[in-house]
């Protein structure tokens, strides 16, 4: 029931040379719904945090005027919700009930209505758990329906989005949007910022594609903007919907397997599983949620011993997890899902370099790797920069490039484009087949099924884990 | 390296089920005074009593040894110490090894000193034990008027605590993975443990600060006064409990005193 104005609004942050957004008019009437699209850098982001009244006075340079029922957005902060990515940094509770609660509760709603409003939002997002279930029990689509209704609870008229589904699985994100449709009435105006546009586009009327230098590039229906702008924005990053990838699939044969596991399990992970990857080309391990996926990509990698069976590779006596790191890191390169999790220095460069030096490689050698890196990732520009503020295609870029770096004949990546726009992804695959086809093993645990199609020369798929012992949530 | 912080207790048992403000006041009451003296009786005496109320604390045994695994390791650490440092080496030689006289005089310290720390570690172990955390900060707000910001911001934080232990292990394994181990040279291991550590403070910062501004989304920050959807009760029973605590601490001290075994700090 909320209106959104904006003229000329603008905001940097204290600190950056560049605007986050500028120029920018834009009007959204109550009830309405918008995608709001834009490649990365055009300011979506701050856009949401400045519409739910999150960007404090003194933390940057603003100008024109932005407004929520013709108010300042810091003092129309009651009106507004907004939905981050990650479940797990907003969940504040450790019982789901009490999670919901948490927003009541600040706003001063009286006690006595609080559980008649949780449970009944729980009920719209279609929460299937009694209201006592520990949080830490939830999966991402769960923790994300729950965080929705904590959002919910406290009746918005603005609804912000801000790619909801993008730390999902295909299934979690499926439940998040259909939590939205269920749970949002025609009294409340929505706006969204998702990377998936097909998916997101039965939850919207309306389409607004930002310019990454200031203001508003297109403003319509969405088969209006996609017919004028599609191509455009599918160049720029965007997943506009009909999107087909031609097939890249490997030409030789597989010659030798470079790893074999021989029944190896990890107890409570992974069941007994069988496989071989070989050189020269890709394999696809797919598989709901807990079937033991990056178990299996870890004990590929070598980074963990299975608890039962065998994993053999590159014709070592020894198993892969006892070899030293050095040794394992010229055979196998591991790529995390979360590229955070990867990086060791303070600088992109270091970060390439690492490896290299621990080979024992000369400093000439060593540079010169860098050097080839830096360039074949498009990562020149970047290469004194801090890995932590690199976005997020840039991490992942950096990521796949320090695993590179050791020249290793293997690779094990997981998940590597989860959360990506279409140009990293183009990026990631044709590099991935590049390495396939100069004689690299990769090995790619994936929930997407478009890298699946286009690039895999093999796919194995896991089993469905144990079904979840805890009761489901049952109506009186 | 898996951390919780759940109860393991009955939460039905008598003493379990007082109001979290009132046990975590009655262990402070009871263990306080005991710090005032030295000798091995009075923490003996306090250690016995604690040990008889444990029942209605509802606490399985195995489960509060499990807790106290790190003051067991203390009293390891201590106990050594003072066998290899102590300056009095009066009593009767019991063993010598090498350098290093062991006598009876040299053990009833240590014995003494690790007397003490069961003794005012065990009622606080026991609180924790059987206390839900979400309920303590509810009545640390409620009964003992602590800022909501301050209570329940740590309870969100506490909550992140337990993914720590996973982000430490794929931390670990990425380093690995990039060919960093230490091997058996010690320096280049405190180094890795270093380098670890400091990237898990750096993702734990990003998280505390993303959970913010979460939170602050969700009216954290409104001026409004906060309601309570979960009611903490102090009731008559709780009072009981504070000033029983306290007279148990009195009475143990004056029969210490009394027979003479008290010996003040300073």
């Amino acid at each position: 029931m909320s209106d959104v104005q904006l003229r000329g609004f603008g905001w940097r942050h204290a600190g950056r040379r560049s605007w986050a957004v500028r120029g920018l008019d834009l009007e959204v009437r109550h009830g309405e719904r918008v995608l709001l699209l834009g490649p990365s850098g055009a300011g979506k982001s701050t856009l949401l945090a400045a519409l739910a009244g999150l960007l404090p006075e003194d933390s940057g340079e603003s100008e024109g005027t932005i407004r929520i029922d013709g108010l300042d957005p810091r003092k129309a902060r009651e009106r507004v919700g907004i939905l981050f990515q990650d479940p797990q940094t907003q969940l504040v509770m450790a019982r789901s009930g009490d999670d919901v609660a948490f927003g009541p509760e600040n706003r001063g709603v009286p006690a006595g209505e609080i559980w008649p409003r949780v449970s009944d939002v729980l009920d719209r997002v279609g929460f299937p758990y009694p209201i006592n279930r520990p949080t830490s029990a939830l999966s991402g689509g769960e923790a994300q329906r729950l965080a929705l209704a904590g959002v919910l609870a406290l009746r918005p008229g603005l609804l912000l989005l801000d790619e909801p589904t993008a730390n999902l699985d295909p299934p979690g994100a499926a439940l998040i949007r259909d939590a939205v449709a269920r749970a949002t009435g025609p009294d409340t105006t929505l706006i969204i910022v998702e990377h998936r546009v097909a998916e997101a586009l039965p939850l919207v009327d309306r389409v607004v594609v930002l310019e990454p230098g200031g203001g508003v590039r297109a403003d319509g229906s969405p088969e209006v903007i996609f017919a004028a702008y599609g191509d455009k924005l599918a160049d720029e990053g965007v997943w506009v919907p009909g999107f087909q990838a031609p097939p890249l699939k490997s030409k030789t044969k597989t010659t030798l397997d470079l790893v074999r596991t021989e029944r190896a399990e990890v107890r409570g992970r992974l069941g007994p599983v069988t496989i071989g990857a070989g050189a020269g080309e890709v394999l696809a391990v797919t598989g709901p949620n807990g079937a033991g996926k990056s178990t299996l990509a870890l004990l590929l990698g070598g980074l963990l011993a299975p608890t039962a069976g065998r994993v053999e590779a590159f014709g070592d006596s020894r198993p892969p997890h006892r070899w030293r790191a050095a040794t394992l890191a010229g055979r196998i390169g591991s790529v995390f899902q979360n590229p955070e999790h990867q990086f060791v220095t303070s600088r992109v460069t270091d970060e390439l370099a690492l490896g290299p030096r621990r080979l024992g490689r000369s400093p000439a050698e060593v540079d010169r790797i860098v050097g080839e890196l830096l360039e074949r990732l498009r990562l020149d520009r970047l290469a004194g920069a801090n890995p932590y503020t690199l976005s997020g295609g840039e991490a992942r870029r950096l990521s796949v490039a320090t695993a590179l770096a050791t020249a290793p004949r293997l690779l094990v990546l997981d998940e590597p484009t989860f959360g990506q726009d279409r140009r990293t992804w183009r990026e990631l695959v044709d590099l991935l087949a590049g390495l396939r086809d100069e004689g690299h093993g990769i090995v790619a645990v994936t929930h997407d099924d478009a890298f699946v199609r286009t690039l895999a020369d093999r796919t194995v798929s896991l089993g469905a884990p144990e079904p979840d012992p805890l009761p489901r949530r049952t109506r009186p | 390296m898996s951390l919780s912080f759940a109860p393991v207790a009955d939460p039905a048992a008598p003493l379990a089920r007082r109001n979290p403000v009132a046990k975590v006041g009655a262990a402070l009451l009871f263990s306080m005074p005991l710090i005032a003296t030295m000798d091995p009786f009075t923490p003996a005496v306090a250690l016995a009593v604690e040990l008889l109320v444990l029942p209605f604390f509802g606490v399985r045994p195995g489960a509060l040894a499990r807790r106290a695994t790190p003051l067991l390791l203390a009293a390891v650490g201590i106990l050594i110490t003072m066998v290899l440092f102590a300056a009095d080496r009066g009593g009767e030689l019991l063993v010598s090894l090498g350098p290093v006289d062991v006598t009876t005089g040299v053990l009833s310290t240590a014995g003494a000193l690790n007397l003490r720390i069961f003794a005012v570690a065990l009622p606080g172990i026991v609180v924790f034990a059987t206390t839900d955390p979400t309920d303590l900060a509810d009545a640390l707000v409620q009964n003992a008027k602590a800022p909501a910001r301050f209570a329940i911001g740590a309870l969100a934080a506490f909550r992140l605590v337990p993914l720590l232990g996973d982000e430490w292990r794929s931390l670990s394994l990425a380093r690995r993975a990039r060919g960093v181990d230490a091997g058996r040279n010690p320096v280049a291991r405190v180094r890795l443990f270093v380098s670890t550590a400091f990237a898990l403070l750096v993702g734990a910062l990003r998280r505390g600060v993303r959970l913010a501004v979460a939170m602050d989304a969700r009216g954290f920050d409104a001026e409004t006064p906060r309601t309570y959807a979960r009611r903490q009760y102090f009731t008559a029973a709780d009072t009981a409990l504070l000033v029983l605590s306290l007279l148990t601490a009195a009475l143990i001290i004056a029969v210490s005193v009394l027979l003479g075994h008290f010996h003040p700090v300073v």
